[in-house]
Protein backbone atom coordinates (compact mmCIF):
# COMPACT_ATOMS: atom_id res chain seq x y z
CA UNK A 1 0.00 0.00 0.00
CA UNK A 2 1.68 3.18 -1.14
CA UNK A 3 -1.21 5.57 -1.73
CA UNK A 4 -2.41 8.33 0.50
CA UNK A 5 -4.64 7.61 3.47
CA UNK A 6 -8.23 8.76 3.31
CA UNK A 7 -8.45 12.49 2.74
CA UNK A 8 -11.31 12.84 5.23
CA UNK A 9 -11.14 12.72 9.03
CA UNK A 10 -13.44 10.57 11.14
CA UNK A 11 -16.28 13.11 11.63
CA UNK A 12 -16.20 13.93 7.92
CA UNK A 13 -16.38 10.26 6.95
CA UNK A 14 -19.31 9.75 9.29
CA UNK A 15 -21.06 12.90 8.10
CA UNK A 16 -20.66 11.80 4.49
CA UNK A 17 -21.24 8.08 4.65
CA UNK A 18 -23.08 7.13 7.86
CA UNK A 19 -26.64 7.41 6.60
CA UNK A 20 -26.11 5.52 3.36
CA UNK A 21 -24.31 2.71 5.17
CA UNK A 22 -26.91 2.60 7.92
CA UNK A 23 -29.44 1.99 5.15
CA UNK A 24 -27.25 -0.78 3.67
CA UNK A 25 -27.00 -2.44 7.08
CA UNK A 26 -30.78 -2.45 7.39
CA UNK A 27 -31.05 -3.96 3.90
CA UNK A 28 -28.79 -6.83 5.00
CA UNK A 29 -30.77 -7.33 8.19
CA UNK A 30 -33.99 -7.38 6.21
CA UNK A 31 -32.50 -9.87 3.73
CA UNK A 32 -31.56 -12.22 6.57
CA UNK A 33 -34.98 -11.79 8.20
CA UNK A 34 -36.55 -12.65 4.85
CA UNK A 35 -34.53 -15.85 4.74
CA UNK A 36 -35.60 -16.66 8.29
CA UNK A 37 -39.22 -16.27 7.24
CA UNK A 38 -38.76 -18.76 4.41
CA UNK A 39 -40.63 -21.97 5.23
CA UNK A 40 -38.73 -24.48 3.15
CA UNK A 41 -35.33 -24.99 4.76
CA UNK A 42 -33.73 -24.97 8.16
CA UNK A 43 -30.69 -22.78 8.74
CA UNK A 44 -28.37 -25.80 8.79
CA UNK A 45 -29.30 -26.94 5.31
CA UNK A 46 -29.41 -23.62 3.53
CA UNK A 47 -27.15 -23.50 0.52
CA UNK A 48 -23.52 -22.51 0.25
CA UNK A 49 -24.29 -18.88 -0.60
CA UNK A 50 -26.08 -18.39 2.70
CA UNK A 51 -23.25 -20.01 4.63
CA UNK A 52 -20.69 -17.88 2.75
CA UNK A 53 -22.72 -14.77 3.56
CA UNK A 54 -22.70 -15.56 7.28
CA UNK A 55 -18.93 -16.16 7.23
CA UNK A 56 -18.46 -12.82 5.47
CA UNK A 57 -20.54 -11.05 8.08
CA UNK A 58 -18.17 -12.27 10.79
CA UNK A 59 -15.29 -10.67 8.87
CA UNK A 60 -17.01 -7.29 9.07
CA UNK A 61 -16.10 -7.09 12.73
CA UNK A 62 -12.41 -7.81 12.21
CA UNK A 63 -10.26 -4.70 12.82
CA UNK A 64 -7.26 -3.73 10.74
CA UNK A 65 -8.53 -2.09 7.59
CA UNK A 66 -8.53 -5.28 5.48
CA UNK A 67 -12.20 -6.24 5.75
CA UNK A 68 -13.05 -5.75 2.08
CA UNK A 69 -10.16 -7.86 0.85
CA UNK A 70 -10.88 -10.53 3.48
CA UNK A 71 -14.51 -10.78 2.40
CA UNK A 72 -13.50 -10.95 -1.28
CA UNK A 73 -11.13 -13.80 -0.44
CA UNK A 74 -13.77 -15.59 1.61
CA UNK A 75 -16.07 -15.74 -1.43
CA UNK A 76 -13.29 -16.83 -3.80
CA UNK A 77 -12.31 -20.17 -5.28
CA UNK A 78 -8.91 -20.83 -3.65
CA UNK A 79 -7.92 -23.70 -5.97
CA UNK A 80 -5.36 -23.46 -8.74
CA UNK A 81 -6.26 -26.20 -11.25
CA UNK A 82 -8.31 -25.27 -14.34
CA UNK A 83 -11.73 -26.87 -14.58
CA UNK A 84 -12.35 -29.38 -17.36
CA UNK A 85 -15.32 -27.55 -18.91
CA UNK A 86 -17.22 -24.33 -18.37
CA UNK A 87 -20.29 -25.49 -20.26
CA UNK A 88 -23.45 -24.47 -18.43
CA UNK A 89 -21.56 -22.82 -15.58
CA UNK A 90 -21.78 -19.23 -14.40
CA UNK A 91 -20.46 -17.24 -11.48
CA UNK A 92 -22.90 -16.88 -8.59
CA UNK A 93 -20.86 -14.85 -6.12
CA UNK A 94 -19.59 -17.50 -3.72
CA UNK A 95 -17.44 -20.56 -4.21
CA UNK A 96 -19.35 -23.78 -3.78
CA UNK A 97 -16.35 -25.67 -2.48
CA UNK A 98 -15.95 -27.95 -5.45
CA UNK A 99 -19.31 -29.59 -4.96
CA UNK A 100 -21.54 -30.17 -8.01
CA UNK B 1 -13.11 18.46 -17.52
CA UNK B 2 -12.23 15.87 -20.14
CA UNK B 3 -12.39 12.14 -19.46
CA UNK B 4 -11.58 8.96 -21.32
CA UNK B 5 -13.68 5.86 -20.69
CA UNK B 6 -11.23 3.10 -21.65
CA UNK B 7 -13.79 0.29 -21.47
CA UNK B 8 -17.40 0.69 -22.58
CA UNK B 9 -19.61 -1.50 -24.81
CA UNK B 10 -21.50 0.98 -26.95
CA UNK B 11 -22.95 -1.66 -29.29
CA UNK B 12 -25.24 -2.46 -26.35
CA UNK B 13 -26.15 1.15 -25.62
CA UNK B 14 -28.55 3.63 -27.13
CA UNK B 15 -27.58 6.65 -29.19
CA UNK B 16 -28.82 8.78 -26.31
CA UNK B 17 -25.90 7.44 -24.30
CA UNK B 18 -23.47 8.95 -26.80
CA UNK B 19 -25.11 12.30 -26.15
CA UNK B 20 -24.82 11.77 -22.40
CA UNK B 21 -21.13 10.88 -22.73
CA UNK B 22 -20.49 13.96 -24.83
CA UNK B 23 -22.32 16.24 -22.40
CA UNK B 24 -20.32 14.77 -19.52
CA UNK B 25 -16.97 15.48 -21.17
CA UNK B 26 -16.28 11.86 -22.12
CA UNK B 27 -15.10 12.56 -25.64
CA UNK B 28 -12.82 9.53 -26.11
CA UNK B 29 -13.82 5.93 -25.54
CA UNK B 30 -12.47 2.44 -26.21
CA UNK B 31 -14.77 -0.51 -26.79
CA UNK B 32 -13.46 -4.05 -26.27
CA UNK B 33 -14.87 -7.02 -28.15
CA UNK B 34 -16.91 -9.10 -25.70
CA UNK B 35 -19.66 -11.67 -25.14
CA UNK B 36 -22.91 -10.01 -26.21
CA UNK B 37 -25.17 -11.88 -23.78
CA UNK B 38 -25.73 -14.84 -26.06
CA UNK B 39 -23.53 -17.39 -27.82
CA UNK B 40 -22.99 -16.71 -31.50
CA UNK B 41 -23.63 -19.53 -33.94
CA UNK B 42 -20.66 -19.12 -36.24
CA UNK B 43 -17.68 -17.12 -37.39
CA UNK B 44 -19.85 -15.00 -39.72
CA UNK B 45 -21.40 -13.41 -36.64
CA UNK B 46 -17.93 -12.36 -35.52
CA UNK B 47 -17.24 -10.77 -38.91
CA UNK B 48 -20.42 -8.75 -38.46
CA UNK B 49 -19.53 -7.85 -34.88
CA UNK B 50 -15.98 -6.74 -35.70
CA UNK B 51 -17.39 -4.60 -38.51
CA UNK B 52 -19.77 -3.03 -36.00
CA UNK B 53 -16.81 -2.23 -33.76
CA UNK B 54 -14.57 -0.83 -36.47
CA UNK B 55 -17.05 0.87 -38.82
CA UNK B 56 -20.54 1.39 -37.39
CA UNK B 57 -19.71 2.53 -33.85
CA UNK B 58 -16.99 5.05 -34.83
CA UNK B 59 -19.51 6.61 -37.21
CA UNK B 60 -22.27 6.63 -34.58
CA UNK B 61 -19.89 8.22 -32.06
CA UNK B 62 -18.66 10.81 -34.52
CA UNK B 63 -22.14 12.37 -34.70
CA UNK B 64 -21.49 13.50 -31.11
CA UNK B 65 -17.80 14.34 -31.59
CA UNK B 66 -16.85 11.31 -29.51
CA UNK B 67 -13.72 9.44 -30.66
CA UNK B 68 -14.42 5.72 -30.71
CA UNK B 69 -11.63 3.13 -30.59
CA UNK B 70 -11.95 -0.61 -30.16
CA UNK B 71 -10.20 -3.80 -29.17
CA UNK B 72 -10.47 -7.00 -31.20
CA UNK B 73 -10.46 -10.47 -29.67
CA UNK B 74 -12.17 -13.76 -28.90
CA UNK B 75 -13.91 -13.44 -25.56
CA UNK B 76 -13.44 -16.06 -22.87
CA UNK B 77 -17.10 -17.01 -22.57
CA UNK B 78 -17.44 -18.22 -26.15
CA UNK B 79 -13.90 -19.66 -26.13
CA UNK B 80 -15.36 -22.73 -24.45
CA UNK B 81 -16.47 -23.62 -27.99
CA UNK B 82 -12.99 -24.52 -29.16
CA UNK B 83 -13.86 -25.07 -32.81
CA UNK B 84 -15.48 -21.64 -33.06
CA UNK B 85 -12.61 -20.12 -31.13
CA UNK B 86 -10.08 -21.46 -33.60
CA UNK B 87 -12.07 -20.01 -36.51
CA UNK B 88 -12.32 -16.60 -34.85
CA UNK B 89 -8.58 -16.55 -34.16
CA UNK B 90 -8.00 -16.85 -37.89
CA UNK B 91 -9.89 -13.64 -38.69
CA UNK B 92 -8.48 -11.44 -35.91
CA UNK B 93 -5.52 -10.01 -37.90
CA UNK B 94 -7.84 -8.65 -40.59
CA UNK B 95 -9.63 -6.51 -38.00
CA UNK B 96 -6.58 -5.69 -35.89
CA UNK B 97 -5.29 -3.89 -38.97
CA UNK B 98 -8.27 -1.53 -38.99
CA UNK B 99 -7.42 2.12 -38.17
CA UNK B 100 -9.29 2.32 -34.84
CA UNK B 101 -8.32 -1.11 -33.45
CA UNK B 102 -5.94 -0.58 -30.52
CA UNK B 103 -4.97 -4.17 -29.76
CA UNK B 104 -6.23 -7.55 -28.63
CA UNK B 105 -9.03 -7.50 -26.06
CA UNK B 106 -10.89 -8.13 -24.03
CA UNK B 107 -9.47 -11.60 -23.77
CA UNK B 108 -8.82 -13.73 -20.72
CA UNK B 109 -10.80 -16.20 -18.67
CA UNK B 110 -14.41 -16.63 -17.56
CA UNK B 111 -14.72 -19.87 -15.55
CA UNK B 112 -11.03 -20.83 -15.73
CA UNK B 113 -11.52 -23.85 -17.99
CA UNK B 114 -8.91 -25.59 -20.11
CA UNK B 115 -10.49 -24.46 -23.39
CA UNK B 116 -10.61 -20.85 -22.21
CA UNK B 117 -6.92 -21.06 -21.31
CA UNK B 118 -6.04 -22.55 -24.69
CA UNK B 119 -7.72 -19.75 -26.65
CA UNK B 120 -6.29 -17.11 -24.32
CA UNK B 121 -2.75 -18.46 -24.73
CA UNK B 122 -3.14 -18.34 -28.51
CA UNK B 123 -4.17 -14.68 -28.33
CA UNK B 124 -1.31 -13.81 -26.01
CA UNK B 125 1.04 -15.38 -28.57
CA UNK B 126 -0.63 -13.39 -31.35
CA UNK B 127 -0.22 -10.18 -29.35
CA UNK B 128 3.46 -10.98 -28.83
CA UNK B 129 3.99 -11.76 -32.50
CA UNK B 130 2.28 -8.55 -33.67
CA UNK B 131 3.44 -6.40 -30.75
CA UNK B 132 -0.18 -5.56 -29.90
CA UNK B 133 -1.44 -4.02 -26.67
CA UNK B 134 -3.45 -6.46 -24.55
CA UNK B 135 -6.65 -5.78 -22.61
CA UNK B 136 -7.39 -8.62 -20.23
CA UNK B 137 -10.80 -9.68 -18.91
CA UNK B 138 -10.59 -11.31 -15.49
CA UNK B 139 -13.38 -13.67 -14.36
CA UNK B 140 -16.38 -12.62 -12.34
CA UNK B 141 -17.00 -12.90 -8.62
CA UNK B 142 -15.79 -16.13 -6.99
CA UNK B 143 -13.71 -17.05 -10.05
CA UNK B 144 -11.75 -13.78 -10.21
CA UNK B 145 -8.90 -14.58 -7.81
CA UNK B 146 -8.04 -17.93 -9.38
CA UNK B 147 -8.44 -16.63 -12.92
CA UNK B 148 -6.32 -13.55 -12.30
CA UNK B 149 -3.51 -15.71 -10.98
CA UNK B 150 -3.67 -18.08 -13.97
CA UNK B 151 -3.69 -15.09 -16.35
CA UNK B 152 -0.67 -13.51 -14.66
CA UNK B 153 1.22 -16.83 -14.91
CA UNK B 154 0.43 -17.14 -18.63
CA UNK B 155 1.51 -13.57 -19.34
CA UNK B 156 4.72 -13.95 -17.35
CA UNK B 157 5.53 -17.17 -19.20
CA UNK B 158 5.54 -15.30 -22.54
CA UNK B 159 8.84 -13.39 -22.49
CA UNK B 160 7.86 -11.19 -25.45
CA UNK B 161 5.00 -9.65 -23.45
CA UNK B 162 5.94 -6.44 -21.65
CA UNK B 163 3.74 -5.78 -18.61
CA UNK B 164 3.49 -2.06 -19.28
CA UNK B 165 1.65 -2.92 -22.52
CA UNK B 166 -0.97 -5.01 -20.72
CA UNK B 167 -4.00 -3.79 -18.77
CA UNK B 168 -5.62 -6.41 -16.54
CA UNK B 169 -9.19 -5.27 -16.09
CA UNK B 170 -12.02 -5.78 -13.61
CA UNK B 171 -9.51 -5.85 -10.74
CA UNK B 172 -10.88 -5.72 -7.21
CA UNK B 173 -9.53 -5.44 -3.70
CA UNK B 174 -8.22 -9.01 -3.60
CA UNK B 175 -6.47 -8.96 -7.00
CA UNK B 176 -5.06 -5.44 -7.39
CA UNK B 177 -1.97 -6.14 -5.33
CA UNK B 178 -0.79 -9.13 -7.38
CA UNK B 179 -1.47 -7.34 -10.68
CA UNK B 180 0.50 -4.26 -9.64
CA UNK B 181 3.30 -6.31 -8.17
CA UNK B 182 4.10 -7.71 -11.62
CA UNK B 183 4.08 -4.32 -13.36
CA UNK B 184 0.80 -4.56 -15.28
CA UNK B 185 -1.75 -1.77 -15.58
CA UNK B 186 -4.97 -2.51 -13.74
CA UNK B 187 -8.54 -1.51 -14.46
CA UNK B 188 -11.35 -0.95 -11.97
CA UNK B 189 -14.87 -1.48 -13.29
CA UNK B 190 -17.86 0.34 -11.84
CA UNK B 191 -20.82 -2.05 -11.70
CA UNK B 192 -23.55 -1.57 -9.10
CA UNK B 193 -23.82 -5.23 -8.12
CA UNK B 194 -21.10 -7.43 -9.49
CA UNK B 195 -17.95 -5.29 -9.37
CA UNK B 196 -17.02 -1.98 -7.73
CA UNK B 197 -18.80 1.20 -6.71
CA UNK B 198 -17.45 4.75 -7.04
CA UNK B 199 -16.70 4.80 -3.31
CA UNK B 200 -14.79 1.50 -3.41
CA UNK B 201 -12.88 2.61 -6.49
CA UNK B 202 -11.74 5.75 -4.72
CA UNK B 203 -10.85 3.68 -1.66
CA UNK B 204 -8.63 1.52 -3.90
CA UNK B 205 -7.08 4.63 -5.37
CA UNK B 206 -6.28 5.91 -1.88
CA UNK B 207 -4.85 2.57 -0.81
CA UNK B 208 -2.88 1.59 -3.91
CA UNK B 209 -2.05 4.98 -5.42
CA UNK B 210 -2.72 6.47 -8.85
CA UNK B 211 0.03 4.80 -10.90
CA UNK B 212 -1.03 2.42 -13.70
CA UNK B 213 -4.72 2.60 -12.74
CA UNK B 214 -7.60 3.11 -15.18
CA UNK B 215 -11.24 3.35 -14.09
CA UNK B 216 -14.03 2.41 -16.49
CA UNK B 217 -17.79 2.00 -16.68
CA UNK B 218 -17.72 -1.15 -18.81
CA UNK B 219 -21.33 -0.21 -19.52
CA UNK B 220 -23.03 -2.93 -21.56
CA UNK B 221 -26.34 -4.78 -21.91
CA UNK B 222 -26.59 -5.71 -18.22
CA UNK B 223 -26.90 -3.66 -15.02
CA UNK B 224 -24.37 -0.87 -15.66
CA UNK B 225 -24.06 2.89 -16.01
CA UNK B 226 -22.30 4.74 -18.86
CA UNK B 227 -21.85 7.76 -16.58
CA UNK B 228 -20.28 5.76 -13.75
CA UNK B 229 -16.89 7.36 -14.38
CA UNK B 230 -18.42 10.82 -13.84
CA UNK B 231 -19.95 9.64 -10.57
CA UNK B 232 -16.51 8.48 -9.46
CA UNK B 233 -15.03 11.85 -10.39
CA UNK B 234 -17.67 13.36 -8.12
CA UNK B 235 -16.77 10.90 -5.36
CA UNK B 236 -13.14 12.07 -5.56
CA UNK B 237 -14.28 15.69 -5.48
CA UNK B 238 -16.50 14.93 -2.49
CA UNK B 239 -13.47 13.60 -0.60
CA UNK B 240 -11.40 16.65 -1.44
CA UNK B 241 -9.00 15.11 -3.94
CA UNK B 242 -7.33 17.76 -6.11
CA UNK B 243 -8.39 18.35 -9.68
CA UNK B 244 -4.91 17.39 -10.86
CA UNK B 245 -5.25 13.90 -9.40
CA UNK B 246 -8.74 13.51 -10.86
CA UNK B 247 -7.40 14.46 -14.27
CA UNK B 248 -4.56 11.98 -13.95
CA UNK B 249 -6.86 9.08 -13.12
CA UNK B 250 -9.59 9.78 -15.68
CA UNK B 251 -7.63 11.29 -18.56
CA UNK B 252 -3.83 11.16 -18.30
CA UNK B 253 -3.61 7.51 -17.24
CA UNK B 254 -5.85 5.99 -19.93
CA UNK B 255 -4.22 8.31 -22.47
CA UNK B 256 -0.77 7.10 -21.41
CA UNK B 257 -1.71 3.43 -21.67
CA UNK B 258 -3.69 3.65 -24.91
CA UNK B 259 -1.17 5.97 -26.59
CA UNK B 260 1.26 3.06 -26.68
CA UNK B 261 -0.75 2.18 -29.79
CA UNK B 262 0.21 4.78 -32.41
CA UNK B 263 -3.33 4.76 -33.82
CA UNK B 264 -4.68 6.36 -30.62
CA UNK B 265 -5.20 10.07 -30.20
CA UNK B 266 -7.28 11.45 -27.34
CA UNK B 267 -9.80 14.22 -27.89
Amino acid sequence: MNGPSCTLNTPEILDTYFLENRARLLEIASFLDRLDRAQDLSQDTRDFRYQAFLRALELLLEPGGERTRAIQLSFSDPTTEPIESALGLKAVGAWQGGEP
Amino acid sequence: MKLIDPHIHMVSRSTDDYMALALGGIHTIAEPAFWPGFDRSGVASFHDYFNLLTVTEPARAARFKVRHYCWIGMNAKEAENLALGEQVLEILPEYLDRPTALGIGEVGLNKNSRNEIRIFERQVALAAKRNELLLIHTPHLEDKLKGTRIIIDILRNEPRIRPERVLIDHAEEHTIGEIREHGFWFGLTLYPDSKGSPARAVDALEIFGSERICINSSADWSVSDPLATLKTVNEMRRRGHPQELIGKVFYDNPKEFLSQCPKFSAA
